[in-house]
């Protein structure tokens, strides 16, 4: 059983026990308009909560991605490599970025949940 | 300098771009479409593959009249504006008298008409207009027509589209211009453009240009394409954007221009500056406006640091981004000039990283002008 949780920059995280998987939210992708570039991080990098992870680069501009929570990455998504579209097609399935281990639950807690991050976009 | 949404000015298509649902951005001191809901990379690919509309009425245009407006035109360009045929357009740098760019803009000689038509930057327009006016003062002088609109139909399919609202048009050639009726309104129309591909500039009243736009938007060829595309669409074709890749801190040789100054102008050393550049002509310049192509797919954006493969810093990029039809990133730069050969492999300095990158040939995508 997985739970969803979202930043104020954009991110989402899904936590499976203490494998946390990173991406963008539909409205980030939106907003960026095609992603022409992805960068992901390597395995075994490890990032502070809140510390540049990757970049996303639309045809206007580089975006960092931030890590939502810390941890240590266990896998990029290596298909962005060649695929960076599938951020836009499919931004909070396919197209994530990220996994990391060893993610501290209490960090996660502390995101804003759908529907949290739903009024938040609204208010934008 | 405000980007506030109040003080920017708004071309006669601005309904319309709201109506089709385009982002709107603060450009040239106007509030231009960036993109429509088709989305860059779509409207990229679809001015290549059959033909897109362009609001450019930001842009600056003016007749310049008198006795001889031509050669008082040379003045402020290395351009052989008198040698321009009847009919026929042609491209212009402004320089000032230390020879670096002003502008570049587009000037043209209407058949059986004295006054030459001229077409400037948006965001230069007003600069430019003035140091005209001054330093022709006497011999020539310069009326701005900034109730006037400017659309840019670009593609493979222009012809036949324009075509259907003016019938003849289809038979022009590049840098070509006439005044003609397109759908029913009175334009000039010059068969050139700024994205690489064929295509016409069409000028009209203000008040006509939503007439004329719907009527082109209406063909199932065209869509409407923003600044976002317009500006990977020039990039690809290798050409600049003034405020970039030239300004008042690079002149004419060094931007790669040369093409630009005639020959009787190169003769007569009759130009702003004329020493100063056939002496970089015959003698090299320090840096050149290069093409630089990314081995990866990391795009180098504008201000990007190249280096040489020890790790010095040879150059900047100018213009850089993402070239749809490249399917990959593409760029701009100076560079020192003992770099500057085609093939030489450098380093661009992208999030502190050197990502590999190759001078390479402009334009990156082949220009399909119509030549005859």
């Amino acid at each position: 059983m997985s739970e969803v949780r979202f930043t104020d920059q954009h991110e989402w995280v899904r936590l499976d026990g203490d494998t946390a998987t990173i991406g963008i939210t539909k409205h980030a992708a939106e907003q960026l308009g095609d992603v022409v570039f992805v960068e992901v991080p390597e395995a075994g990098r490890k990032v502070g909560a809140g510390g540049e992870a990757a970049v996303v680069e639309s045809v206007k501009a580089a975006s960092d991605v931030y890590a939502p929570v810390g941890g240590e990455v266990t896998e990029g998504n290596a298909a962005l490599a060649d695929e960076p579209a599938k951020v836009n097609a499919d931004p909070e399935g396919d197209g994530w970025f990220f996994k990391l281990k060893g993610v501290n639950k209490a960090e996660f807690d502390k995101l804003m949940t759908k529907a949290q991050y739903d009024e938040f976009v609204k208010g934008l | 300098m405000t980007d506030s949404t109040e003080t920017l000015r708004k071309t006669p298509l601005h309904a319309l771009h709201m109506e089709l649902g385009a982002k709107m951005v603060p450009f040239a001191g106007y509030d231009m479409p960036v993109q429509y809901p088709t989305g860059v990379l779509k409207e990229h690919r679809h001015t290549r593959e059959k033909a897109g509309l362009f609001d450019v009425s930001h842009m600056g245009q003016a007749f310049l009249g008198g006795d001889n407006p031509a050669k008082a035109l040379e003045r402020v360009t290395p351009a052989d504006v008198q040698g321009l045929k009847e009919g026929m357009q042609r491209y212009g740098l402004l320089l000032n008298d230390g020879g670096t760019i002003i502008d570049d803009f587009m000037f043209t000689h209407l058949a059986g008409e004295k006054d030459l038509y001229l077409v400037v930057n948006g965001a230069t327009k007003e600069g430019d207009f003035a140091y005209m006016a001054d330093k022709l003062k006497g011999q020539a002088t310069l009326t701005p027509k900034p109730g006037r609109a400017l659309l840019a139909l670009q593609g493979p399919a222009a012809g036949n589209v324009l075509e259907k609202l003016s019938p003849g048009i289809a038979t022009m050639t590049f840098m070509q211009v006439r005044r003609a009726n397109v759908a029913g309104c009175p334009a000039i129309v010059s068969r050139s453009g700024y994205t690489g591909e064929d295509g016409f500039e069409i000028s009209v009243e203000g008040k006509d240009v939503e007439k004329v736009a719907r009527a082109l938007l209406a063909d199932p060829d065209v869509l409407p394409i923003g600044l976002a595309a317009r500006d990977s669409l020039r990039l690809e074709a290798g050409l600049c954007l003034y405020g970039h890749d030239i300004d008042e801190t690079t002149d004419p040789v060094e931007a790669n221009l040369v093409w630009s100054i005639g020959k009787r102008r190169k003769e007569a050393k009759d130009f702003p500056a004329a020493e100063m550049i056939m002496d970089e002509i015959a003698n090299a310049v320090s840096r050149k406006r290069v093409g630089i192509l990314p081995t990866g797919r990391a795009p180098a954006r504008e201000g990007t640091q190249i280096a040489d493969k020890r790790g010095n810093v040879i150059g900047h990029i100018t213009s850089g981004g993402f070239g749809p039809s490249l399917n990959a990133p593409v760029a701009m730069g100076y560079i020192d000039v003992q770099f500057a050969a085609n093939g030489t492999e450098v380093d661009l300095i992208v999030r502190g990283k050197p990502n590999p990158a190759r001078v390479a040939p402009m334009p990156f995508v082949p220009n399909r002008y119509k030549r005859k």
